[in-house]
């Protein structure tokens, strides 16, 4: 299924491409009428006359030898541009992970487990920063932080460890910001289901120590539903992160993707979507794969079947 | 919480919802969707009429006012290229809230239809279509709305329509399972056994029962369209300028952020919250009401 999947999704996006407008030629040489002997030499080096279906046989091939293809107006190597600049967005997508998963987790937790007061402000909160799209957190953090109170640089990515994480703390947290409401959500409502179940029930009545339920009954269950929806937002941040490298002028894939996309650089467009939906599908099975081992009754149920 | 307690609670707060008072479409809902909706039925009048009461020109440049503050009848200021901030914003809501509109109503009509063809036909068909569904899903929504923006044009049309197509196999997921537990249903089997002819049952029937669901997904989906389209429109992909758009908005006022004038960017970024906001929370009492009715 994975690689089907993946298979058609490169054969779409290199419809897609194919039929965009625009002409490589034209491209190529800048605007400048070429000679028709200039003309026949660009074509077949860049096999611009081949049939479709061969076009796409051998961009899908060295695909997965890792060659994506030139980059015509650069005329460079797509993958190494690629390369260049994944480190940047694996970094921030990371981060941004463990801020989504730490805080989220958290607070639903203390959602799920002290109602009153404590579950109101996490339901308000979830609500709130749920409802704040990640540019609209860069721009806010951008101005309170970077330029009022100075505490974080503005723009770039930085040198060294330390200053990188230094120059993306608010680019992550802008980019966890809308994603922690949803896992606080899920997981608030994981927890108050498991609460509710008949075994946890008998568990406090014998009077085993609370934080012991909590870990071995409450959690472990509730783990569940927390790992699809981190799952499926992680896998989503890696779009996502596109909004945020932009907003703070990260040399990530995602910033990259919007330039070649407004330059029309379409061997980079196909490349850097080539990339992203793959890692979205990647994370995906990841996360089916991580059921069967947080939840042995998933593995048994489908040998049953 | 105990077991035991769990099933009263249930009966006695659904009763609460169904019975409560309000207007007839928002019943249930209690007095956050009703809020949530004048909030939304505002904004939609804004989107529809905001052009027009706007008390300047929207797009008038005038560079000696840049970044002024609030000034005579110029109630928000002005932006980098001294235009009137307030007008802006009004007029921008027209693209900020229409476009995601028809995002939703076009997801929507592709999603249900979807559902209900593949639940009704099963088999083969089902098949098909779930597994071309589930290669769409791969995609996200921002990357199919590049593609888009290379193969048409930058443009609020093809980040719509990329945006519909993004979001049919999410909508289409959810519909279709409620299709089947609907199609199981006796009272179909009745009305079959009546010898009504199928497109007739799927409409005004088994469509016709699923309509509290669509709407409350509906609602959820134009709070993600919102997001999703403005974020277009921030990376230059989506309503170009000089348009007015909340999106647009908060991107051209990025340059007055770094310079200490962020009016611009938190005002256009302020209706976005707001208007997504009072969606959500409508959006949840919808689908919470709507698991009510069809249990």
């Amino acid at each position: 299924m994975l690689v089907v999947t993946l298979f058609v999704a490169s054969f779409a996006i290199y419809t897609a491409m194919y039929l965009a407008p625009g002409n490589p030629i034209a491209a190529l040489t800048g605007g400048r009428t070429p000679t028709p002997q200039a003309i026949q030499v660009l074509e077949e080096r860049y096999h611009l006359n081949d049939p479709f279906l061969l076009r796409y046989a051998r961009w899908l091939g060295n695909a997965l030898t890792g060659d994506l293809g030139v980059s015509i107006p650069l005329r460079s190597d797509v993958s190494t541009l690629i390369r260049q600049r994944i480190g940047t967005t694996v970094q921030l997508v990371a981060f941004a992970s463990l801020i989504i998963v730490v805080v989220g987790i958290a607070l639903g937790v203390l959602g799920g487990l002290r109602r009153g007061v404590v579950d109101n402000v996490v339901i308000v909160l979830s609500t709130l920063s749920a409802a704040v799209p990640s540019f609209v957190a860069s721009i806010i953090l951008l101005s309170v932080f970077a330029v009022n109170l100075g505490w974080f640089p503005v723009l770039g990515g930085g040198d060294g460890f330390l200053d990188q994480v230094r120059h993306l703390t608010l680019p992550a947290f802008a980019l966890a910001f809308s994603s922690i409401a949803l896992v606080a959500r899920i997981t608030r409502a994981a927890v108050r289901d498991e609460m509710g179940r008949e075994h946890v029930q008998t568990a406090i009545s014998r009077g085993i120590p609370y934080p012991l339920i909590i870990r071995r009954h409450v959690m472990r269950n509730a783990a569940i539903p927390i790992t699809t929806i981190v799952g499926i937002t992680v896998a989503s941040l890696f779009a996502a992160s596109a909004v945020v490298e932009r907003a703070f002028t990260l040399n990530g894939i995602g910033a990259y993707l919007i330039q070649a996309a407004l330059s029309k650089d379409i061997a980079v467009v196909q490349g850097i979507s080539l990339v992203i939906v793959a890692v979205f599908v990647v994370v995906n099975a990841i996360v089916d794969f991580l059921y069967a081992t947080l939840d042995p009754r998933v593995s048994l149920g489908a040998s049953a079947s | 919480m105990s077991l035991v307690e769990l099933p009263t609670a249930t009966v006695a707060s659904s009763r609460r919802l169904l019975a409560g008072r309000g207007l007839p479409f928002l019943r249930g809902t209690g007095v956050v969707g009703h809020v949530s909706a004048f909030v939304l039925f505002c904004a939609l009048l804004v989107a529809v009429f905001g052009a027009t009461i706007a008390p300047h020109d929207p797009d008038l440049t005038n560079l000696s006012f840049a970044f002024v503050g609030r000034f005579q009848n110029h109630y928000l200021g002005f932006d980098s290229q001294g235009r009137d901030l307030l007008s802006r914003l009004l007029a921008g809501a027209r693209s900020a809230i229409l476009g995601p509109l028809a995002v939703v109503l076009l997801s929507m009509l592709f999603g249900t239809a979807l559902a209900i063809a593949t639940a009704w036909k099963g088999g083969r068909f089902d098949t098909i279509v779930s597994a071309a569904l589930d290669v769409l899903f791969a995609f996200p929504a921002i990357v199919l709305a590049i593609i888009a923006s290379v193969v048409i044009e930058p443009g609020l049309k093809a980040a719509s329509l990329a945006l519909a197509i993004a979001y049919t196999p999410y909508i289409a997921r959810v519909l279709r399972s409620a299709a089947l537990r609907e199609r199981s249903r006796d009272y179909i089997a009745a009305l079959e056994v009546q010898g009504l002819r199928a497109w007739v049952i799927c409409v005004r029937h088994l469509g016709r029962n699923m309509v509290p669901l669509i709407v409350a997904q509906g609602t959820i989906l134009f709070g993600y369209a919102m997001v999703d389209l403005a974020a277009i429109s921030f990376l230059g992909l989506g309503v170009q300028p000089p348009q007015a758009d909340w999106g647009v908005m908060v991107s051209t006022g990025q340059s007055g952020v770094l310079q200490g004038y962020p009016m611009e960017s938190l005002c256009a970024g302020l209706c976005i919250v707001v208007v997504v906001i009072a969606v959500n929370l409508l959006g949840e009492r919808l689908s919470d009401r709507s698991n009510l009715v069809t249990r």
